[in-house]
């Protein structure tokens, strides 16, 4: 059953990816990466991660997605997407991705080693990962605060119109 | 129990999809989201480590990661935007000159 799930799953996963890369409007790709990202939560569900799973969903799949598509449509994007330059680039590129996965397979067949090769029934409950986050990733998580206001006020800064002030 | 490896192999999958999806995409937003797939493959990465060994640390990167991303988009945005309202395209070979 669980097999089944993760099959059904990651092909769902990979397959809007595709999508995602052959499509050329650009609302169609958020979508389908949407698609790609409530996927990855399911699959994070079966690692037996369901804290991340949920996290993934609201703020990948809702938060982050809803940004690009604010952007996608405050662009205009058939006056943006001038007329195709080079073409040649699709071959290098995929000679480049196929030595990469043949690379990451190996290094991560690897790495795999002795530490174990199945999912273990350890379940990563928002208990456990709360009291951890708040004791020993106490100084992470606070300077993550920092970072988002940071960030925010970059966005703020970067958008807002000179001229008026 | 699913096996680990078949988690690996996924990330492994979707990390070069995100790559080769960079690299002949020539739009920028299009192009930002490979970047956010190849984030996300980072975190399956993550997290079949996590499982595997029994500990939560994978777990508690990958929150940071997720938060991370979400920063890293919202400034992203904004800069294409800005790209967008400079040069009226948003196509990364148009704005190959560093002359702002």
């Amino acid at each position: 059953m669980a097999v089944f799930l993760f099959a059904l799953l990651s092909i769902t996963c990979i397959g809007s990816i595709l999508g995602m890369i052959l499509f050329k409007n650009q609302a169609y790709c958020a979508l389908f990466l949407i698609l790609a990202f409530v996927c990855t939560g399911g699959l994070f569900g079966l690692m037996n991660a369901p804290f991340i799973a949920v996290v993934q969903i609201i703020i990948y799949a809702g938060a982050i997605m809803v940004l690009f598509i604010f952007v996608i449509m405050m662009i205009d994007i058939r006056r943006g997407l001038t007329p195709e330059k080079k073409k040649w680039i699709l071959y290098p590129s995929l000679g480049i991705g196929l030595i990469l996965i043949i690379e990451l397979i190996f290094v991560l067949n690897r790495a795999l080693g002795s530490s174990g090769t199945q999912v273990s029934e350890a379940v990563g409950s928002p208990k456990i990962l709360g009291k951890i986050l708040f004791t020993k990733y106490l100084y992470p998580f606070e300077i993550t605060s920092v970072l988002i206001m940071a960030a925010l006020v970059g966005a703020i800064v970067l958008i807002k119109d000179k001229d008026k002030t | 129990m699913i096996p680990t490896i078949y988690f690996l192999i996924l990330s492994a999958v979707l990390f070069v999809m995100g790559t080769v999806g960079f690299l002949i995409k020539k739009d920028l937003i299009t192009q930002f989201m490979c970047v956010e797939v190849m984030l996300n493959a980072a975190n399956i990465a993550f997290v079949a480590f996590a499982a595997s060994t029994s500990s939560f640390d994978g777990q508690i990167i990958v929150f940071f990661i997720i938060t991370v991303a979400a920063a890293e988009a919202a400034v992203g945005l904004a800069i294409i935007l800005l790209v967008y309202k400079q040069k009226k395209t948003i196509k990364s070979e148009d704005s190959s000159l560093m002359k702002g």
